[in-house]
């Protein structure tokens, strides 16, 4: 059980700052073990306008970034008022006093107000500063931690700078020590250190794992962060990073790496996705494994380039001209990001297959805690039936293949599954071709059209998908069996699900129950329905206007959800909308709710 | 390899003839097409070069000529219109020790690939580009092209192309191909030496290929090109003057200039720039993963 759990909302322009001080405290506090999730709400600009991030810590699981905020911080006035009316008692708003003026805030919130002047002694860049250590000192954590993460930071500027920062940090913390009520609960330190990472990092680590050795994108957002990790240990880790023309020519590329043997990643946004997905079909037919990481944000066209949605489930669906086999996997969290990615890459190299990944920015971009035990480098490797150059054997021509017919690369096989030779290998010469070919690869799309072969291969393909399910982890029901209420949600709703059915138990006596889908392709459809078909009531929590899981959950297993929470003003979900939505619905409401955000950002 | 779950034969000692690359299928192009000579060319280089079969892939995109890595017994792809360059340009880097030569024709180069064709260039990457310029969309059956002259008329501009050409040759001369030549499918002997000098050529070649499509398009035939081109190897220009090499591109009318026209080898391959390619062979054959060490140093930057 948690002892603990609050969060801290820093809000300014953009170009104000708010990513150190945000940094700053959340490796503070994982490092003193506690788990945290954060959540920066931003806009599509460098300068400007208004961002606000959210940082929340628990010594229990932080799965989202909850409710409400302990700790406001605004460095402008328009932070002020856009989140002081949303504080209630008990939390306290410390502000910089010579040039914001608080407004009308609820009863129990403590007011407090910093003299910047005084305190960073004239430093204009010391006013983030002041305001984490004093936000430290109320929380109870000892000012060495400051002074450790002011030693890290400024490491390259020299000990004067660091010493001039500290000596600011201090005044902050004694000014607070002096002047405020701290809170009625200690940051507790657990001795264990955790990890920080993003999503988009937990992606590149996992395909750094699995050993992608070939990683192309077009920067675009919610998914440069991919690319930039990449980029940045290229070099050191023997990673072939490029940035490319546009998306088609990333797919393509990324195609052309991995069918000659590398482990070939890409990761974009829907529009990126878009442009790539008849390349994507393409790896279908060419049967090469690729993996692609769609970070959804909230379209359609450019949308909103800084909010998150779950918006292109039925794009990834339908991907693609025609039927063709591929893997399409939502992951629920960073960590689980991290460990999907591998488990993805193995699936794809035995079946031959590309795999989509669905991300969205709330994953891609939230930060979060992980047990470092838990970053496995060295996950199972399985390459499935590849022909590599080798230097035994007794081939009689290194120049057959095709024309000797001794290598059929899209043999008919009983689990559809042809074993696949790179470029370079002996003897095993072959056409890889996007028109539709017989089992040597010659084209049977002109003069050789034949609807018997074509038949042939479509099944031989499709072959490949009837075996994939049993290797992929059905969703399991978490809760009560015999609950009022049923809530499903697929990728990243998971956490903020989860803390929902908490919090109508604990807190609104209600009974409910969750099943969060992971897996969209294959899908565990039998399971889904054996589970379902107990539920009293079925509701779908979602991030998306019309319900692209609820319809897709339909067409695969004919259940009709009786309610619908849905979400699509580009914000996550909060724990307390899906409680209200739960709410509502059971009362009899509504069918369907979309709850209001109230925090404007 | 210790990753592949089978292992391949080696090579016995197999003797390289015309023969050898050969395809099994017989190319389906309209009788008296180009393409047929530029297929031809393509193999007697490959063979005068002693490059062997298995080490080579020949990647196109899509249209008539892009039917040709069937027709040859090289490793092949066969991809999306317009793409021969970006997957090219995957398998080369993913395995450098490969030959890798792209094909296509006109429309899938510069109209739908045009993108992939100008960053192809300034990327340098060690590959050849043998583009089958018919002026014309043969496959599906006679519409205008990039390359179809201004006031043609094809089925899809009946009234006359109001268009302007694009010209291929200035353009990756400036775009920085570092081989650029022009070729006939009437003047095979001198194409096979271009094709080899391309195909040599440490860099990004390219070859476009005057390959007439006797089909759709009456007015860019042999007895057009045959009187008009002229060899540029006979007249001695010099393929490091760039300007001369703009001048002979721009050239059009009762002389039409086919030959190497410019060449460079001071620009280093972008596989000789990335230093992840610098020791350890084909990335495609590496070990995958990461040791324990750079393991520890990944999860330390997260604390």
């Amino acid at each position: 059980m948690a002892t603990v759990d609050f969060a801290i909302g820093i809000g300014g322009e953009a170009g104000q700052g708010i990513a150190t001080p945000g940094d700053i405290l959340a490796r503070i506090f994982a490092r003193r073990g506690l788990n945290l999730n954060a959540y920066n709400a931003y806009q599509s600009l460098i300068r400007g306008g208004h961002t606000f991030l959210t940082i929340r810590a628990s010594d229990g699981p932080v799965r989202n970034m909850g409710d409400k905020i302990a700790v406001l911080i605004p460095l402008n006035q328009d932070t002020m008022d856009r989140h002081l009316r949303l504080l209630t008692k008990g939390a306290c708003v410390l502000f910089e006093s010579e040039k914001i003026k608080p407004g009308a805030a609820a009863a129990g919130v403590q007011i407090c107000p910093l003299p910047m002047k005084q305190l960073t002694a004239g430093n204009k860049l010391g006013g983030n500063t002041v305001a984490i250590a004093a936000t430290l000192q109320m929380l109870g954590v000892e000012f060495k931690a400051m002074e450790d993460s002011l030693a890290r930071i400024f490491r390259r500027k020299g000990d004067a700078v660091i010493a001039e920062n500290v000596g600011i940090a201090k005044a902050g913390y004694d000014y607070a020590a002096a002047n405020f009520k701290p809170f009625p609960f200690k940051a507790p330190n657990l001795g264990k250190g955790n990890a920080v990472l993003t999503g988009n990092m937990a992606i590149a680590m996992g395909g750094i794992a699995a050993g992608v050795k070939f990683y192309a994108a077009y920067p675009m957002s919610p998914s440069t962060g991919v690319l930039m990790y990449m980029a940045s240990h290229a070099r050191q880790l023997g990673i072939m990073v490029r940035q490319v023309e546009d998306e088609i020519g990333v797919m393509n590329m990324v195609i052309g790496a991995a069918h000659t043997g590398c482990r070939a990643m890409c990761a974009t946004s829907g529009g990126g996705f878009a442009l790539m997905t008849e390349a994507v079909g393409m790896a279908g037919m060419l049967e090469t494994p690729v993996v692609c990481v769609d970070v959804q944000r909230a379209g359609p066209a450019t949308g909103v380039p800084t909010k998150t949605e779950q918006g292109d489930l039925w794009q990834a669906l339908g991907a693609g001209q025609g039927d063709y086999p591929r893997i399409i996997v939502a992951p629920t969290d960073q960590l689980d990001a991290f460990k999907t990615i591998p488990e993805l890459f193995n699936l794809c190299d035995r079946y031959q297959c590309p795999g989509l990944v669905l991300s969205d920015l709330l994953i891609s971009e939230g930060t979060a805690s992980v047990d470092p035990k838990e970053l496995n480098f060295k996950p199972k490797i399985d390459r499935g039936e590849i022909i590599f150059p080798n230097g035994n054997g007794d081939s009689t021509n290194p120049y057959g293949g095709a024309n000797d017919n001794a290598y059929l690369r899209y043999k008919l096989t009983e689990s559809g599954i042809s074993p696949r030779a790179v470029p370079g290998t002996p003897g095993h010469i072959h056409v890889a071709a996007s028109d539709e070919h017989d089992e040597d690869g010659t084209l049977i799309s002109d003069e050789f059209t034949n609807p018997t072969k074509r038949r042939e291969m479509v099944d031989k393909r499709a072959r490949k998908m009837e075996t994939v399910l049993s290797h992929i982890a059905p969703p399991k029901l978490v809760g009560p069996e015999n609950a009022a209420v049923t809530l499903v949600g697929w990728g990243s709703t998971e956490g903020v699900i989860r803390e929902a059915v908490e919090k109508l138990a604990a807190e609104e006596g209600i009974v409910a129950n969750q099943l969060a889908v992971k897996w969209i392709v294959p899908f565990h459809a039998d399971e889904i329905m054996r589970i379902l078909s107990r539920s009293k009531k079925v509701i779908i929590v979602e991030n998306n206007y019309s319900g692209q899981f609820a319809r897709y959950l339909r067409s695969e297993t004919g259940i009709a959800a009786q309610g619908h929470i849905r979400k699509y003003d580009g914000e996550p979900f909060m724990p307390h909308h899906i409680v209200n939505a739960v709410k509502e619905q059971l009362a009899g409401k509504s069918k369907l709710s979309v709850p209001h955000h109230e925090i404007h950002v | 390899m210790s990753i592949a779950t089978e292992i391949a034969p080696a090579p016995a000692p197999a003797v390289l003839d015309k023969d050898t690359y050969k395809g099994k299928i017989h190319p389906d192009w309209c009788p008296g097409c180009g393409d047929f000579s530029v297929l031809s060319a393509l193999q007697a280089a490959l063979f005068e070069l002693g490059l062997k079969p298995h080490q080579v892939v020949v990647i196109s995109g899509i249209g008539c000529s892009s039917n040709l890595p069937g027709f040859i017994n090289t490793y092949g792809m066969h991809t999306l219109h317009g793409r021969a360059l970006a997957v090219g340009n995957g398998v080369k880097l993913a395995n450098h020790a490969l030959k890798v030569i792209c094909t296509g024709g006109d429309g899938d180069g510069f109209g739908i690939g045009g993108n992939h064709f100008t960053h192809s260039m300034r990327r340098n990457v060690d590959l050849t580009y043998i583009v089958m310029d018919n002026q014309i969309y043969g496959l599906t059956t006679g519409q205008t092209s990039p390359t179809s002259r201004k006031g043609m008329k094809t089925k899809s501009t009946p009234e006359g192309n109001l268009e302007n050409p694009i010209n291929p040759i200035p353009q990756a001369i400036v775009g920085g191909a570092s081989y650029v030549a022009r070729g006939f499918s009437g003047k095979q002997k001198h194409l096979v030496e271009l094709l080899k000098g391309a195909i040599m050529h440490k860099g990004f070649s390219f070859v476009d290929v005057f390959s007439p499509c006797v089909t759709y398009n009456k007015d860019n035939t042999y007895q057009f090109f045959n009187p008009r081109v002229k060899i540029l190897e006979e007249q001695g220009h010099d393929t490091s003057d760039f300007a001369k090499a703009m001048e002979k591109g721009y050239q059009w009318g009762e002389e039409i200039p086919i030959g190497l026209f410019w060449k460079r080898t001071d620009l280093p391959t972008l596989e000789e720039l990335d230093p992840v390619l610098a020791e350890g062979g084909p990335l495609a054959f590496r070990e995958l993963g990461v040791s324990d060490a750079q393991s520890k140093a990944l999860i330390a930057e997260l604390l």
